[in-house]
């Protein structure tokens, strides 16, 4: 393995939350984080129920670029103003909050199945299933992701669920490396050992005595995998190569306003990214809470 | 002539949990070290050995604290002084040897930047001085050709060579005390023998006083005029190494000393029975009394006073306090 | 330390290998790129012109052999748009990014290693705090936005600063906060990572025997110890930054790397999107060769423990 990408494992990239307590009180438990995931969650989910207006359709009537209910030629209407189809930004906002929990979620589970079971596969295999596994880690770790990413959107054409299997696709090999180094420690551990004398069979061991024991590491690095995935997705949908239109999703819309900001209509740019910050920031802060339960070791850092 | 180091009833405690739990891991620790006099401290892992050796350079971690006591070092209270004011004194007068030798070098430094340090700081010494300094250092700890060792980095270096060039960076201040926590632990055998013979003569030569802690009685045997032993925080016992030898009065020294093997002897090695105290969470009475031997239901009670059995022996014993007594009893009856 | 360099050389040109393999079936494993690319209502017989001028009528291992020869070549096939090698239009813009990429990595040290330092220097201060939450908000903040939200305070409401193109220092200080905002936090979080592991190790605690006043602790002592990971870390920076400053390079109209894969996406330039992204790996494995095999000789440790 190279020097430079040696730092790839959980437990290297260290975890900042510990002693940001001002961001967590009551019982330990991650109250900021959660304050912001479960709203996002619950609108994301029920965004149809919600959002006033339909958000692919132009509302009738209304003016476009529309300022927010407070500023100067806003209306009660369209509480966040309308863009340049005169739809509305509220509800394109809701609905977009959906496509980056989806994208966000799925992405992640796509990319942490896959790399789980491939590291798992690598580690505990070995010989040139290991070789062939690695060396592709090796090779898709070099491109940048967001690159990558790209690529195989624009290759593949714009669609959430493509975007979801392109991100899954990209992010996979994060967890492949650190799963498989530590399969190959686990590999030698004693209970594993019993297994093997006993008779198990490679299914039996990799799915009842490795797999349990390498979720930690999994859920870990999937807490810190689905902010990148969202921005990823963001980036994408901004570029065009992501979710297409009419479909609302942040990205997209952050490169619906770029045009008007230079008059200065700042809602199309603002609260598009006040969303991805706020629910980026909520699954650092609950990663590094959940790195440190499932990681003691960390806590003094 | 006062003594060189006089610590007297010293107590550093580390509270944890928001100050909520306190660990007495120097509790009431006091002893005196002479010009040119070595020291041995012994006990076991975790029992505060290190800790005082800390306190002594004031080097504790931001948990501990010395909560009282006096540090008396050629006439100067160390407790009193600042870390400004310790830093001339740490590398200069009083110098320490730490544990492992492999990572007590920076490994991106030469030997002469490193072992020159001391003298470049303290001294002022600078060019070609400072490096006649640091080959007469080198010299001095026994590295072959020093002029061309000096260039090297630490990993071009033996173990047994790197931690004489430690030893070497402590000489550098010409100090009067050094302090050697555990410094042959990671050493060969053989090479811990010639280390040890070459302190010796480095302490002859120089007249330094040296605090030796170890938990190798051979060792003490071997290097101290006198030891002091520690279990949970208190020093149990001390004597000179002669008399400890001869005659322990604690249980826990007797304890040490018969699980010492013997040449010639047939003797089943005698294994302490339990575990180390918790130093959060000490026994009531004597701290030893739940691994002694000879413990009566006195021990489990209080905590056994300070009793004398010569000019500088102590121990802290209801038992051997109580033979003294009816020793003293019968004598004078 | 010649076996080491090897084994690094060829696990370097297996990854290569792999990559070309990679982009070689994603462009065909999604149908026909003519079809893709040519324009609605192009007629068959034009479609088929274009594909035997490219090649894409011959069997797919003779399709990958020429692949191979356009990367060997260093040409990495002509761009559909330009008509010109992808090459010379990569290193055509390779300056730009690499101006944007530097000044990046500039604000990127500025912040991030003192903060770092600090931090871990004074762990569990306010300070660590502060440096605590710039880490987070590098890492939560997507750079391109915090780039839109420049433009709107800076260019738009205060007018201090233009908003796009290339320029003196004023068109640079924007895209360059946003590209090196989010390697800002990597490196903060590194380099405090790697200072409170350094100020933890016993030759730290002599080099506080000996008595040294602090600073010179800090500032020799741990500091070179600690920098090796940092630097590494930068190194691989700069290049990912030279490559993979898709977004911020659109939106403040940077005529770098990434803007040109962006031209070649738009107009569909399937060519000219598989040659960068090659390129771009390219760049990015030697880069990772050197920066081990130039570590293998200044950490000394490695040197001998392979």
């Amino acid at each position: 393995m190279s020097i430079t990408t040696l730092r790839t494992s959980a437990r290297d990239i260290p975890a900042i939350g510990g002693p940001l307590s001002w961001m967590r009180t009551g019982r330990g438990w991650p109250v900021l984080p959660l304050a912001i995931l479960i709203p996002f969650v619950f609108i994301a989910t029920f965004a149809n129920l919600i959002a006033p207006y339909d958000p692919t359709e132009p509302i009738p009537g209304a003016k476009i670029f529309e300022p927010p209910f407070w500023a100067q030629g806003g209306s009660f209407h369209t509480l966040l103003g309308t863009d340049y189809q005169s739809r509305d930004v509220l509800s394109r906002l809701i609905f977009g909050a959906r496509v980056s929990l989806i994208v966000g979620v799925m992405g992640t589970i796509v990319a942490g199945g896959l790399g789980t079971a491939l590291g798992m596969l690598a580690g505990y295999i070995g010989g040139w299933v290991d070789q062939v596994i690695m060396r592709v880690t090796d090779a898709w770790l070099a491109l940048p992701a967001i690159v990558f990413a790209i690529f195989l959107a624009t290759m593949v054409g714009p669609s959430m669920w493509n975007i979801v299997i392109i991100l899954g696709a990209v992010y996979w090999t994060r967890y492949a490396r650190v799963i498989r180094g530590e399969v190959l420690s686990l590999r030698e551990r004693d209970f594993v050992k019993l297994a093997e004398i006993a008779g198990a069979s490679r299914t039996r061991i990799i799915i009842r005595h490795i797999l349990p024991n390498v979720m930690n590491s999994t859920m870990v690095l999937a807490s810190l995998t689905i902010g990148v995935v969202i921005i990823a997705e963001a980036s994408l949908s901004f570029l065009g190569v992501g979710v297409p239109p009419p479909q609302p999703a942040w990205g997209s819309m952050l490169a619906d306003g770029r045009s008007m900001l230079m008059v200065g209509d700042w809602w199309l740019t603002i609260f598009p990214g006040l969303g991805i910050l706020l629910v980026v920031l909520a699954t650092q802060l609950l990663g590094d809470w959940l790195r440190i339960r499932l990681d003691p070791q960390q806590r003094n850092l | 002539m006062p003594p060189l180091l006089e610590v007297s009833e010293l107590r550093t405690h580390f509270t944890s949990f928001g100050g909520t739990r306190v660990v007495k891991a120097v509790d009431d620790v006091s002893f005196t070290l002479d010009e040119g006099e070595t020291l041995g401290l012994i006990g076991e892992s975790g029992c505060g050995k290190t800790t005082t050796c800390l306190s002594i350079v004031s080097l504790l971690p931001p948990a501990a604290r010395i909560a009282g006591g006096r540090i008396m070092f050629a006439g100067e209270d160390l407790t009193k002084k600042t870390q400004r004011e310790m830093r001339h004194i740490r590398g200069r007068s009083i110098a320490m040897i730490l544990q492992d030798p492999m990572a007590s070098l920076n490994p991106l430094f030469s030997i002469y930047m490193q072992v020159g340090e001391p003298a470049y700081y303290h001294q002022n010494i600078r060019g070609r001085s400072l490096r006649q300094r640091v080959q007469d250092l080198l010299r001095s700890v026994r590295i072959p050709s020093p002029t061309m060792r000096m260039r090297d980095y630490p990993h071009q270096m033996s173990g047994g060579m790197r931690q004489r060039i430690v030893g070497a960076i402590a000489l550098a201040g010409g100090p009067k005390l050094i302090i050697a926590d555990e410094p042959t632990t990671n050493l060969d055998v053989t090479i811990q023998a010639q280390y040890l013979d070459l302190l010796k003569d480095l302490q002859e030569d120089t007249g330094v006083a040296i605090i030796f802690v170890t938990h190798n009685l051979g060792i003490v045997a071997k290097m101290c005029d006198k030891m002091a032993v520690m279990y949970a925080g208190k020093i149990v016992e001390q004597a000179s190494v002669r008399n400890l030898f001869d005659a322990p009065k604690h249980p826990y020294t007797k304890a040490l000393l018969s699980s010492l093997p013997k040449l010639g002897s047939k003797a089943p090695l005698y294994a302490i029975p339990g575990q180390p105290p918790n130093l959060a969470r000490l026994p009531t009475g004597c701290a030893f009394h739940p691994r002694c031997r000879d413990a009566i239901p006195l021990c489990t009670e209080h905590e056994p006073q300070e009793t004398r059995f010569g000019p500088e022996w102590t121990a802290h014993c209801w038992c051997a306090a109580q033979a003294m007594q009816e020793a003293y009893d019968r004598a004078s009856a | 330390m010649g076996q080491f360099m090897i084994r690094r050389t060829v696990y370097a040109l297996i990854t290569l290998f792999i990559l070309s393999l990679t982009i070689f079936t994603v462009v065909r494993l999604t149908g026909d790129p003519v079809t893709l690319m040519a324009e609605p209502g192009a007629k068959d017989a034009d479609l088929a012109l274009v594909r035997a001028e490219w090649g894409l009528d011959r069997s797919l291992p003779m399709q990958y052999a020429a692949f191979l020869k356009n990367i060997l070549t260093g040409e990495l096939g002509q761009s559909f748009n330009y008509e010109m090698p992808v090459s010379t239009l990569y290193f055509q813009r390779l300056p730009n990014s690499l101006e944007l990429a530097l000044a990046a990595t500039l604000i990127s040290f500025v912040i991030g290693i003192p903060a770092g330092i600090v931090s871990a220097v004074r762990v569990n201060s306010p300070w660590d705090h502060v440096g605590k939450t710039i880490a987070l908000l590098g890492l939560s903040i997507p750079g391109f936005w915090l780039g839109l939200v420049m433009i709107l305070v800076f260019s738009v409401w205060l007018e201090w600063l233009p908003t796009s193109g290339q320029g003196d220092w004023r068109n640079l200080i924007m895209p360059a906060i946003a590209l090196g905002w989010y390697f800002a936090a990597s490196l903060l979080r590194l380099t405090r990572s790697s200072m409170l592991e350094v100020l933890r190790s016993e030759y730290i605690k002599l080099a506080h025997l000996k008595g040294l006043p602090s600073f010179t602790v800090i500032a020799i002592h741990a500091f070179k110890n600690a920098l090796i990971p940092v630097l590494t870390l930068a190194g691989v920076n700069l290049v990912v930054m030279i490559n993979a400053a898709v977004i911020i390079e659109v939106i403040f109209a940077w005529p770098g790397i990434g803007r040109l894969l962006y031209e070649g996406i738009f107009q569909r330039d399937f060519p000219l999107v598989q040659g960068v992204v090659m390129e771009a790996g390219i760049m990015i494995v030697l880069i990772n060769l050197i920066v081990d095999i130039l570590y293998a000789y200044i950490d000394p440790r490695i040197r001998l423990a392979r």
